[in-house]
């Protein structure tokens, strides 16, 4: 048997939430309708990372991209395109400039400067067919690993790549694998474990992964065991991601059944196995020792480093902990050599980083590129620019530990190294994009907010210093702050960096220093004017109605919810500022430009 | 399905990527466009379609890649079909029956040669047999 056709259907978790699987199903029921089940193969893949437009369908051989599908589209896509061969027109990207529609994802400038290695089959292969990942080199690696390879050989392989860290920290992974395989002798146990506990605001990376290519994870974590010494591993994925974590369980029954996972696989005499842990969504289980607290049963707080995990981990045995993407991009350098990798990124960063793009930016969604692209070329080319032609302030990377990066510096290549350089961190890979609109202060108090929130208490700088400075940026916030404000977030922060427990108290103070730096003007507005820039901190803001401009419309009287704009049809009409609660409502809603903020 | 050995891994991944490259127009030498408009569907192209299918797939093909256009234009020879493939010239063959099918293939795809009667647009007079 052999189709004529694929249809591959997004079921990423934006594009689910997007109806993708009605589509899914109704493009089933249409072909099934239609008799078309042997000639076109429907599959459900994982993310394509264009998230802006979803949900998205492409079919093969032809390379088409559909765009913003819905349930209806259905009956077009098969009876026009699968039967008839002609595209669907009106579903496919519309280039505004050049008045086009853009056929394929070659088309796209989305895609144009992305290089997946992490999401390679990502939107390529179905995630809950263990086949279609064989087919695609899968299990390559752990093949060549098990009987080519020695445990020097592998951990060599990633030292010539020079792979780093992509959960946050950027620390070698062959340095962690060695630790580890050094002391496996001594110790009765060691364990592997995958960290899964993505929980930055905006990020998303690693649920994609999963959700994509769950087998990628699984065979890295196979070669880890083999090249370290451990017979067991775990993933810690949180439990707010469902789809994640069924992918990731169908693949691993199916590797098992395979004998891909368990005892004497492909006939090596190697055994290993894996096992699902779930957390419960606390941002400090993203943190190494506070994860494995969590496996162990214990609360999810951390401990002092050194012992390492490495050295000394779960229960007490070594244990090499990995995040997703590193783990992803794991057998692609087994296969393709650690020089290879090499030769992709920057000096001190090797290979790809894959970023959620969030934020107002036009094409929001998951992008892998190599390290060194700058930031420019991320929110302009591939991004596609700010929303509604606004003007660019800065992006956040690194979210609750990184800090902003502004416009004098987007043409800085992105690395782990440079990105420290500039008071921020490449973190997780989040990245969200801010405008003119947006107040920095505001915007430096939700992080401190999610850090005090997410604050394990265990250790008193992180737990204390980050409640006051979140008081003190809501006293600037709300028109009360003096200089001496100034002064004092500056000496809270340098202490959490100093004395924090972990990472995450370490790094909590990071958005304030980087902010300070970059847009002290901001601050002063706010403390020395009273006076928002962005016009966001309702406590410092006034809307008014110039007279010259309003017309009498009455719009923003009907609109206003206290109500407390006064004025009749062709008059002027005017706020009372007593009343008024500062909802924007009016500025909004007026089409003259009458509503005034300052 | 039973554990694998390292032999069943590699049987199994060589027998799913040809499966999986069919989904891949890069690096395909060979194209075979079926011409799917309405006139070449009333005149049995869905048949040719299926036909070139099968007879790729029991000549062991991999490197072809099978794509549905619109009407090529040439409506009083339906079903029309295009082959591209290098080292022959562009060519569109017309009246393609699925006993047709076989001669292209057989003769055009593996062999080089054109089946003269066939040829509706493309290659030069000259190189026809009459």
């Amino acid at each position: 048997m052999a189709f004529t056709n694929y249809c591959l259907v997004c079921g990423g978790t934006g594009c689910e939430s997007s109806k993708a699987d009605t589509i899914y199903r109704e493009l089933k029921r249409i072909a099934e309708e239609r008799e078309l089940t042997e000639e076109v193969q429907i599959v459900k893949t994982g993310c394509f990372g264009f998230c802006e437009k979803g949900p998205i369908v492409k079919i093969l051989p032809d390379e088409s991209f559909y765009v913003a599908v819905e349930a209806g589209d259905a009956k077009d896509i098969v009876e026009e395109h699968l039967i008839k061969g002609r595209r669907v027109d009106r579903l496919l990207l519309k280039d505004e400039e050049r008045k086009k529609h853009l056929e394929t994802e070659d088309d796209i400038s989305f895609y144009q400067k992305q290089m997946r290695i992490v999401l390679r089959n990502c939107g390529v292969i179905n995630p809950d067919d263990i086949t279609e990942y064989i087919a695609r080199e899968g299990y390559g690696a752990l093949e060549k690993a098990l009987f080519e390879m020695s445990d020097d050989d592998i951990i060599e392989e990633l030292r010539i790549a020079g792979l780093r860290g992509r959960g946050g920290a950027g620390y070698p992974t062959w340095q962690k694998w060695k630790f580890t395989r050094d002391v496996k002798d001594q110790a009765e146990q060691v364990y592997v474990v995958c960290n899964a506990d993505e929980g930055d605001p905006g990020a998303y990376m690693d649920r994609s992964t999963l959700e994509g290519d769950p087998h990628s994870v699984i065979e890295a974590m196979t070669i880890a065991g083999y090249a370290c010494g451990a017979r067991e591993g775990f993933i810690y994925i949180r439990a707010e991601y469902p789809l994640a974590i069924r992918r990731l369980q169908t693949a691993m029954d199916q590797a098992r059944e395979y004998g891909l996972l368990g005892t004497d696989i492909l006939g090596s005499g190697f055994s290993f196995d894996l096992s699902i842990r779930l957390g419960a969504g606390a941002f400090v289980c993203g943190e190494e020792t506070a994860l494995l607290a969590s496996i162990e049963g214990e609360r999810g707080t951390p401990r002092p480093r050194p012992p390492f995990p490495a050295v000394k981990g779960l229960w007490g045995m070594p244990t090499v902990i990995n995040n997703v993407e590193t783990w992803a991009n794991i057998p692609m350098i087994i296969l393709r050599g650690g020089e290879w990798f090499a030769r992709i990124g920057t000096n001190g960063s090797k290979g790809t980083k894959v970023f959620a793009l969030t934020g107002k930016i036009n094409n929001s969604g998951l992008i892998e590129v190599p390290m060194g692209t700058t930031l420019r070329e991320i929110i302009y080319d591939i991004g596609g620019g700010i929303r509604g032609g606004k003007a660019f302030k800065a992006v956040q990377t690194g979210g609750p530990s990184g800090g902003v990066i502004t416009a004098e510096h987007l043409d800085t290549p992105i690395d782990f190294d440079n990105l420290v350089a500039l008071g921020s961190m490449m973190g997780s890979g989040g990245m969200i994009v801010m405008d003119e609109d947006d107040c920095i202060v505001d915007v430096t108090k939700f992080y401190l907010e999610f850090s005090v929130e997410e604050s394990c208490g265990k250790c008193a700088p992180c737990r204390i210093g980050g409640k006051k400075m979140y008081d003190i940026l809501n006293t600037i916030t709300s028109g009360q702050g003096t200089m001496e404000d100034i002064d004092r977030l500056r000496k809270i922060a340098v202490s959490m960096q100093k004395a924090s427990l972990c990472g995450l108290g370490q790094t909590a103070a990071n958005p304030v220093l980087s902010t300070l730096t970059y847009f002290y003007d901001e601050y002063l507005a706010h403390i020395q004017d009273s006076r928002c820039p962005a016009g966001v901190c309702k406590d410092l803001v006034t809307y008014t109605i110039l007279p010259d401009k309003c017309i009498g419309c009455t719009l923003c009287a009907r609109r206003c919810p206290v109500p407390c704009i006064d004025g009749e049809r062709k008059k002027l009409h005017v706020i009372d500022q007593e009343r008024c609660i500062k909802c924007g409502q009016c500025y909004e809603a007026c089409k003259f430009g009458a509503v005034q903020i300052a | 399905m039973a554990k694998m050995t390292l032999d069943d891994l590699r049987a199994l991944r060589d027998a799913k990527r040809q499966e999986l490259n069919r989904r891949k127009v890069d690096e395909k030498a060979i194209e075979v466009i079926v011409a799917m408009g309405t006139s070449g569907i009333a005149a049995g192209a869905k048949k040719t379609l299926q036909a070139f299918i099968d007879e790729l797939n029991e000549k062991g093909i991999p490197d072809a890649v099978i794509r549905q256009a619109g009407s090529l234009g040439l409506d009083h020879a339906e079903p029309t079909v295009e082959i591209k493939m290098k080292g022959m010239p562009d060519t569109i063959y017309g009246r393609v029956t699925p006993e047709v099918v076989q001669e292209i293939v057989e003769h055009h795809i593996q062999h080089r040669q054109l089946v003269d009667k066939h040829v509706y647009d493309r290659p030069a007079p000259d190189m026809i047999k009459e």
